[in-house]
């Protein structure tokens, strides 16, 4: 059957790509200026032994082949090496980052899906109005918008009305459920917000041209002629087609918010993964570099694979 | 608007409204014709930076944070420097970054598009699933691993960017060559006994070569966007000064806190306005020369979706 043919194809590539990540992730850290070795030796009186040992110690006097398969199979047992900054094995920090992180993004694609979905059919609709122009350019503003400097904006204008940095108020000392849910919400409010704006952006200008596409095609001309009202026709009719490729292109671009989510964390103080790898590159953290950019690689890989899934599922007459 | 309005102009694309058609043309192309001529003021005003930035760059002229005033319309940074000069030169530095990483993208995106789409078979196979792959690696993220490997520097900037940007114009030049391939006087001149290079360059390039500029403007604006992305974090050499570091400095200096907002809205600003400019130049070549792309936009393989940082520049 060629649908699982077309299924089995999409997870071997994904799975290919797997594979490639992790071993460009190999390479590109090999090329790092020196090695671990060159800065921990890099004390007074420090002896040919105490290099050569340190060497043994990571294992960095095996070939390059060998360090290889170490490195795939320390990976398969999840161990993706120690930080230098606070000595904690990275997966245990990637995980409390992405427990963070995963909420506020949540929170602001959802925001996003919402509206620009809205906007975007609204556009569609009343297509050569002014309230598309008004919205197709408010949707090209916020997509051409640099995104710290969204979020910067956002704090000049919301200074003193919500919290602008971190995710909890320090000073609440084991505050009562509730309190703490709403400290964590007001804190949550400006990153997901500018990360809401971004998207949506992007979402309208999507949404209104799959659906104009939509709107052009022969069975739209057959519901009108059939008398149904414009609502029904938009809903029913040209929604629903338009919603493939959406869906898709949505599920697409989930993978690339959590890397996008590195400058909005950066400017908000977010503890996620964002603002791990703006701390790593700091300071030169690179097994925690290495490992974040293993994840991010990883979540877009699966979104993608995600997409594809999800569009064959949609529709599936397509099998390539 | 009433809902009458919505049937007869829906049909866009089928054509039955042809005056609204050509009318909306023509408004998209006035604005992209705004857009250029505001992006060849930004270019001008960056050549000539020397001679027209009121101040000198590295000199404080006034106080720290100094408000905006006849003499400095846009106030002062944390260091006391005009942010007219500021903005200038760091548009200058911005523009050379977008635009060679463009060209850098260019190269190769247009190399392996053409080969792909010319010889076709195995070329094209192997070069399409290295295309697929880059298509999924994380732009930005590689970008700031290789900028924090490589050290801060401009040029390793270009590079980073230029290397990573270049799999939507593949595809694209790839797809057009494909069908130029099968026309008729390209196999008249194959025929004739023409060699590859004499094809590729005197029949397929010209003709790929308006969508090369198209896909070219739309990258510039993704590069000055991940420029501005990277040098936020502190990636970008520390001693020029682009919108990005700009926006930086204003940021790491509190200038949020001190209320100068003339130091942080600006860039800003600046960078909003070039990369809708670009966009929207981008997006009206496209458009006007090749409709059926509209349709390719949408389907899940070819576009390319990168929210928030280094997005996809098919979005419009």
């Amino acid at each position: 059957m060629r649908g699982t043919d077309y299924v089995l194809k999409r997870v071997f590539f994904a799975i290919v790509t797997v594979w490639v990540a992790l071993t460009i992730n190999f390479v590109l850290f090999r090329l790092a200026p020196g090695t671990a070795v060159t800065n921990l030796s890099r004390v007074p009186h420090a002896t040919q032994q105490l290099r050569h040992a340190l060497e043994v110690e990571f294992g960095l006097d095996k070939s390059k082949w060998q360090q290889y398969v170490i490195y795939l199979k320390q990976l398969a047992h999840g161990n993706l090496g120690i930080s230098y900054a606070n000595q904690q094995p990275v997966s245990t920090n990637l995980r409390i980052a992405l427990v963070n992180t995963l909420p506020m993004v949540t929170l602001g694609t959802a925001f996003a899906i919402v509206f620009g979905i809205f906007t975007g059919v609204i556009a569609a609709w009343r297509r050569r109005t002014k309230t598309e122009g008004l919205s197709v350019s408010t949707a090209l503003a916020f997509y051409a918008m640099p995104t710290q400097w969204l979020g910067l904006m956002l704090i000049i204008i919301f200074a003193g009305v919500f919290p602008t940095a971190g995710m909890t108020n320090e000073f609440l000392l084991n505050p009562p459920f509730w309190t703490h849910v709403r400290d964590l919400a007001s804190h949550m409010f400006l990153p997901a917000l500018t990360l809401g704006l971004t998207l949506y952006g992007e979402y309208t200008l999507i949404v209104r041209s799959a659906m104009l596409e939509t709107l052009g095609e022969d069975y739209i001309l057959t519901a009108r002629a059939k008398g149904l009202k414009p609502r029904t026709v938009v809903r029913k009719h040209a929604l629903r087609n338009a919603m493939l490729p959406i869906t898709t292109l949505i599920a697409l671009s989930l993978g690339y918010i959590v890397a996008g989510a590195i400058l909005i964390e950066t400017v908000f103080s977010w503890p996620g993964i964002g603002r791990a790898v703006y701390e790593a590159v700091l300071q030169r953290d690179y097994p925690m570099l290495q490992g974040a950019f293993l994840v991010l690689t990883l979540s877009v890989i699966f979104f993608n694979l995600v997409a594809d899934l999800l569009y064959f599922r949609l529709d599936p007459r397509i099998t390539e | 608007m009433s809902e009458a309005s919505f049937f007869v102009e829906a049909p866009v694309e089928g054509g039955t409204s042809r005056r609204g058609f050509v009318l909306q043309t023509l408004r998209q192309q006035r604005v992209a014709l705004v857009a250029a001529l505001f992006l060849a003021a930004c270019v001008l005003t960056a050549i000539l930076a020397p001679w027209i930035a009121p101040y000198p760059l590295h000199e404080q002229v006034g106080l720290v944070f100094g408000h905006p005033s006849w003499h400095h319309l846009l106030g002062l940074d944390d260091g006391g420097i005009d942010m007219v000069t500021l903005l200038i030169w760091g548009m200058r530095v911005s523009l050379v970054v977008g635009f060679a990483a463009t060209f850098v993208s260019m190269v190769i995106g247009g190399t392996v598009g053409v080969v792909a789409g010319y010889f076709g078979g195995r070329t094209d196979n192997v070069l399409m699933r290295i295309t697929d792959y880059f298509l999924v690696i994380p732009d930005v993220p590689l970008m700031i691993v290789v900028a924090a490997i490589w050290g801060p520097s401009l040029f390793h900037i270009i590079i980073v960017i230029g290397i990573l940007l270049w799999t939507s114009t593949a595809r694209v030049i790839r797809a057009q060559v494909k069908s130029v391939r099968e026309r008729v006087y390209v196999k008249r001149a194959r025929a004739l006994g023409a060699g590859h290079a004499r094809i590729v360059v005197r029949h397929v390039l010209p003709q790929v070569a308006p969508l090369l500029v198209a896909s070219t403007v739309l990258t510039i604006a993704v590069a000055i966007f991940d420029e501005t992305a990277l040098a936020f974090l502190g990636l970008s050499d520390p001693s020029t000064i682009s919108l990005g570091s700009i926006m930086q400095h204003a940021f790491d200096r509190a200038a949020i806190s001190t209320g100068a907002w003339w130091a942080i809205v600006p860039p800003g600003v600046l960078v909003t306005l070039l990369i809708l400019a670009c966009s929207l130049i981008g997006g009206a070549l496209e458009d006007a020369l090749n409709p059926r792309l509209r349709v390719a936009h949408l389907s899940a393989r070819t576009f390319r979706l990168r929210p928030l940082v280094g997005r996809g520049k098919d979005a419009l």
